[in-house]
Parts: C-alpha cells; sequence; structure tokens
C-alpha cells in the first residue's frame, strides 16, 4: 500500500461526503480526488492532524480540461515533520468555478490562487484579495484556458 | 492588507511607489508602500512587468525539447539550474536514466552556478546597502565561472545545456583542470569577502535585526532555499528529497543561527548564501573527482518525444529554493500543462509579512536579502 492510499483510507473513513477517490497514477504520483466543496475543511484537517501534519503547500496549479467542460485544482502539499508529500485534485465545473480558498491555511496560497484566477478564471471563495497578479487590472479573458483568444488591442496598442 | 486601507484618506499617511524602475528593486518590480514618516505601514508588491506566459508558451510548442530555451529565462541569473529542473520532470514522465558522466556533469554545473548566482546576491545586497566594493570582487569571480559556463556551452547566461536524456555536447577537454583550478583560487575569496562585507560593521548595523522570518510564518509560506534556512529551519531538497546523484555526496546544509542578530533576519539570509558556497565547492570537488573519465553524453530519447499519458511535479534546489515543474502529458508531443513553480514568486510574497513596522531605508534591505529574479517571479 503506498503512502498516498493509506492516507486516502484514512480520510475516506472521516469524509464520507467528500467523494473521495484514488487515482493511481502512470508515472508520477498517484492523487486523490476531492469533491470542490470539502477543499477547505479537508486541508484544515490535513495540516493540523497530528498524525499526518501537512504543514506546507509546495504547488497549487490550475489546469482547463475543454473536453470535460472542467477547471481543475491540483494541491501539492507536503509535510515538513514526516517528509512526505501528497496530491490532492478537484474539478469545477468552466461555467461555474467555485472552489473554497486555501488561503487562511497555507498562505502560499494567496498569490498562487490569484494566479489561477487570473490565467484560468477560477473563483476562490473567501480569498481576501482575489484580485488578477500577472496581468494588468483590465485584461480581458483567462489566458491559460485552450479556447483562450487574445484580445487585439489594450490600452489602444495592438496586442499581435 | 486590503484593497480600502490604501484608498482611506489618512492625513499622517503617506502612499510612496517604490519602482518599477527603482534601482535597488532587483528588476521591474513595484512596491506600494504607506508610510507613516519613515516607517512602514503597509506594502503591496505589484509584479507581472515581465509576464510573458510561460506556460502558454510552452503549451504552444510542438515538442518537449523545444520548452528548454524558455526556462532558461525564468531565472535567469541561473539558467542551469532551470534546465536541470525542467530535464528531469521531463525523464521522469519518460522514465528514463541518463548516463552517470551526465549526472556528474549536471551537478557541477548546477553548483557551479549556484555560486555565481549567490555572488550576484551577495554582492548586490551589498550595492544596496552602499558597499560598492564586495560587488566588483563578487563580479569578478563570477565572470570565471561564467566562461567556463561558455566553454562548455557556447553562451554565457542561456546556455540552452542540459537537455531532456543528457547534455548538448560533452564538456572540453580541459573542463576539469578549469573547474579544479577556480575552485582552488575561489576558495581563499570567500575569506576575503567575509573580511570586506560580513564582519563588517556597518554591514551588521544594517542587517541585523532587521527583517525578521520566523521559522513557521517561512513555513506556512513554503518559502524556500537561503530564505528558509535563513530562518533556522535545516531543509535542503538535495538532502531531503534527492534527485540526481546528491544522495552520494557529502556536504552540509547551513542555516542561521542569529549570531550577530535575531535568527531569520537579513543577516542570516545573507550568511546562509555565502556559507553555502563553500558547501557547493565541496560538492563539485567530490564530483569531480567521482566523475567517469569518458562515457556518452546523451542517453537514446526518440527524436519526437512523446511520453506516457500521466503527470510529474519534479522539485529540485535551485539557487533561490524549492523549483518545481508540474507537467502533464497527454500523450501527444505537445505539454497539455507546464506549471513552473518558481521559488522566487513564493519567497516574495511573504515581503509584506516581514515588512510592516520597518524604516523605508530597511525595505531595501529585506528586498535585496530575499533576493528575487522577476523574470521568475512574474514568467
Amino acid at each position: 500500500m503506498t503512502k498516498t492510499e493509506e492516507i486516502f483510507e484514512y480520510l475516506k473513513w472521516r469524509f464520507e461526503d467528500a467523494n473521495l477517490v484514488y487515482h493511481p497514477a502512470n508515472s508520477g504520483q498517484p492523487w486523490i480526488i476531492i469533491s470542490a466543496p470539502f477543499i477547505r475543511e479537508i486541508s484544515h484537517f490535513l495540516r493540523d492532524d497530528m498524525e499526518l501534519r501537512f504543514d506546507s503547500l509546495m504547488c497549487l496549479s490550475g489546469v482547463h480540461y475543454p473536453s470535460e467542460e472542467m477547471l481543475g485544482v491540483t494541491y501539492h502539499i507536503h509535510s515538513t515533520r514526516y517528509g512526505y508529500n501528497l496530491v490532492l485534485k478537484v474539478a469545477v465545473n468552466v461555467n461555474d468555478p467555485l472552489v473554497p480558498s486555501v488561503e487562511s491555511i497555507w498562505k502560499t496560497a494567496d498569490w498562487h490562487e490569484r494566479e489561477a484566477w487570473d490565467m484560468l478564471g477560477i473563483k476562490f471563495e473567501g480569498h481576501p484579495n482575489l484580485t488578477r497578479i500577472l496581468c494588468p487590472d483590465d485584461w480581458e479573458g483567462f489566458p491559460l484556458r485552450k479556447d483562450y483568444v487574445q484580445q487585439d488591442t489594450y490600452l489602444g496598442l495592438e496586442t499581435k | 492588507m486590503t484593497e480600502t486601507s490604501l484608498k482611506t484618506p489618512d492625513s499622517r499617511k503617506m502612499v510612496l511607489n517604490m519602482g518599477p524602475q527603482h534601482p535597488s528593486t532587483h528588476g521591474v518590480l513595484r512596491l506600494e508602500l504607506e508610510l507613516d514618516g519613515e516607517i512602514v505601514t503597509g506594502v503591496k508588491p505589484h509584479i507581472g512587468y515581465l509576464h510573458r506566459c510561460f506556460e502558454k508558451y510552452a503549451e504552444s510548442l510542438d515538442d518537449y525539447s523545444k520548452v528548454v530555451p524558455y526556462t532558461d529565462r525564468l531565472d535567469y541569473v541561473a539558467a542551469m539550474s532551470q534546465e536541470f529542473s525542467y530535464a528531469l520532470a521531463v525523464e521522469k514522465l519518460l522514465e528514463i536514466e541518463v548516463p552517470e558522466r551526465v549526472e556528474y556533469i549536471r551537478v557541477i554545473m548546477a553548483e557551479l552556478q549556484r555560486i555565481a548566482s549567490h555572488l550576484l546576491a551577495v554582492g548586490t545586497f551589498g550595492l544596496d546597502l552602499g558597499a560598492f566594493t564586495p560587488f566588483l570582487y563578487c563580479f569578478t569571480e563570477r565572470e570565471k565561472i561564467l566562461d567556463i559556463f561558455e566553454k562548455a556551452s557556447g553562451a554565457r547566461l542561456l546556455y540552452n545545456y542540459i537537455c531532456i536524456g543528457g547534455l548538448m555536447k560533452d564538456v572540453p577537454s580541459d573542463f576539469k583542470s578549469d573547474t579544479q583550478n577556480f575552485v582552488s583560487t575561489f576558495r581563499p575569496k570567500i575569506k576575503e569577502l567575509n573580511d570586506l562585507l560580513t564582519t563588517n560593521r556597518i554591514f551588521i548595523n544594517r542587517t541585523a535585526h532587521i527583517g525578521v522570518l520566523p521559522a513557521e510564518v517561512a513555513i506556512n509560506y513554503a518559502a524556500s532555499g537561503p530564505v528558509l534556512r535563513g530562518s533556522g529551519v535545516s531543509w535542503d531538497i538535495r538532502r531531503d528529497d534527492p534527485y540526481s546523484i546528491y544522495d552520494q555526496l557529502d556536504f552540509n546544509i547551513p542555516i542561521g543561527q542569529g549570531e550577530v542578530g535575531t535568527v531569520g533576519d537579513c543577516w542570516d539570509r545573507y550568511i546562509v548564501r555565502v556559507l553555502e558556497m563553500e558547501e557547493s565547492l565541496k560538492i563539485i570537488e567530490q564530483a569531480l573527482e567521482k566523475m567517469p573519465e569518458e562515457g556518452d553524453v546523451r542517453e537514446k530519447v526518440p527524436k519526437r518525444i512523446k511520453p506516457p499519458e500521466g503527470e510529474v511535479y519534479v522539485r529540485t534546489e535551485s539557487p533561490r529554493g524549492e523549483l518545481g515543474f508540474y507537467i502533464i502529458s497527454d500523450k501527444s508531443p505537445r505539454p497539455y500543462r507546464v506549471k513552473a513553480r518558481a521559488p522566487s514568486f513564493v519567497n516574495l510574497s511573504l515581503l509584506p509579512s516581514i515588512s510592516l513596522g520597518s524604516m523605508l531605508g530597511d525595505l531595501v534591505a529585506i528586498v535585496g536579502s530575499i533576493d528575487i529574479v522577476l523574470g521568475e517571479v512574474d514568467r
């Protein structure tokens, strides 16, 4: 049993409503899929549980899956005390991309969530300042979506 | 800090823009400051001036190999480390192993790059605080490393040298002697730098007790590299999550101990970089000794790389901290998603939390001690 599988069994028993799914991996690490509304609650548990102590969020990445009309968020978390990693994933519909923010749990998420909003238009509920971070505030569209079309002009200047 | 607090009129407070063209901001970074006299009461970093959307570029290229030159341009003062990390990620996706000789050359290059990058960081940090001479000393030494890189790759800054499955070409025949030569001449120079800057009274007064970053805050922000280790946390991916051949090499992890001030202040972050240069020299010496003399430098990789469906997150210890690449492959020769987790981006995000209440002049020291490269912050 891999570490991720063990943690998955542990979480499944605790969060019955969160529709947890274990996903084995071809290469790299397996991941756990979580129903989006539960991500903050589960993250909180993962950080504070004495046996897990996932105290640091290494990376938060948004991904667009156009064929399924979904936007996904991948969380790579790490426990500095026990030295292991875990991958969590949530997916939401592209027309209603609401994901609870984990900014209050891991401060890293502050800028990473702003970046995911800026690049993919994922709305993080409960984020204190969800504004664009890399693009200008009045930029149109979300560049990392697969169907993104760049605007022709910005402030009267041609962009192409 | 919220948007509204900057807009509330308060006759005692002044809003000041530092940057984006300020000489001591290490690139096009704009800090929106709120000042009460000389005390900083609010900091709001504005980034994105160098944003090129590297991730969109990577998705639009029809070959995994074509992404390598773009990774060079993330952290343009430590390009070798970026290539190294990206190549490792794709190799993990392809499940291939590179020849032993390649591993050694890559590690030597990465450690030389670490020294070059730390020399730049230390030099410009001194410059920010008004010490001009150490900057010139640092750059003289950095130039020697760039010469070694130029001989091997043909370029001084953006190398495109480490590629998927190996190296672009073998190192030149005098690589070993050049590097040994550098190691032996550089060691006494660190002592010179210590005499000039590290123990300099004025420098200590400007950096000790300034911008203190407590360990738990650093971990919560997922700070990494010298910024994390400066706060006394002994954490280095080369040792704690080893990749390549680092587990066969012997080196120490220097941490900040508050020798002249508080643990986690600007001086601690600075001294960690200086001590790391010595550790890198140790690694280079060991690697040079163990490196196989002869051998292939390219693993047989298909001309058109088509990794199996899957995803990986690979992280390495770049000079600035944890550099991660999250790559998703959908079996096509085009990367489906490439996310670069840049250490500077994360380290910069904790700036507001350590600079509130400090003097405006000290803010320059704090920004310098974090050692950001805007190419990597903005990507």
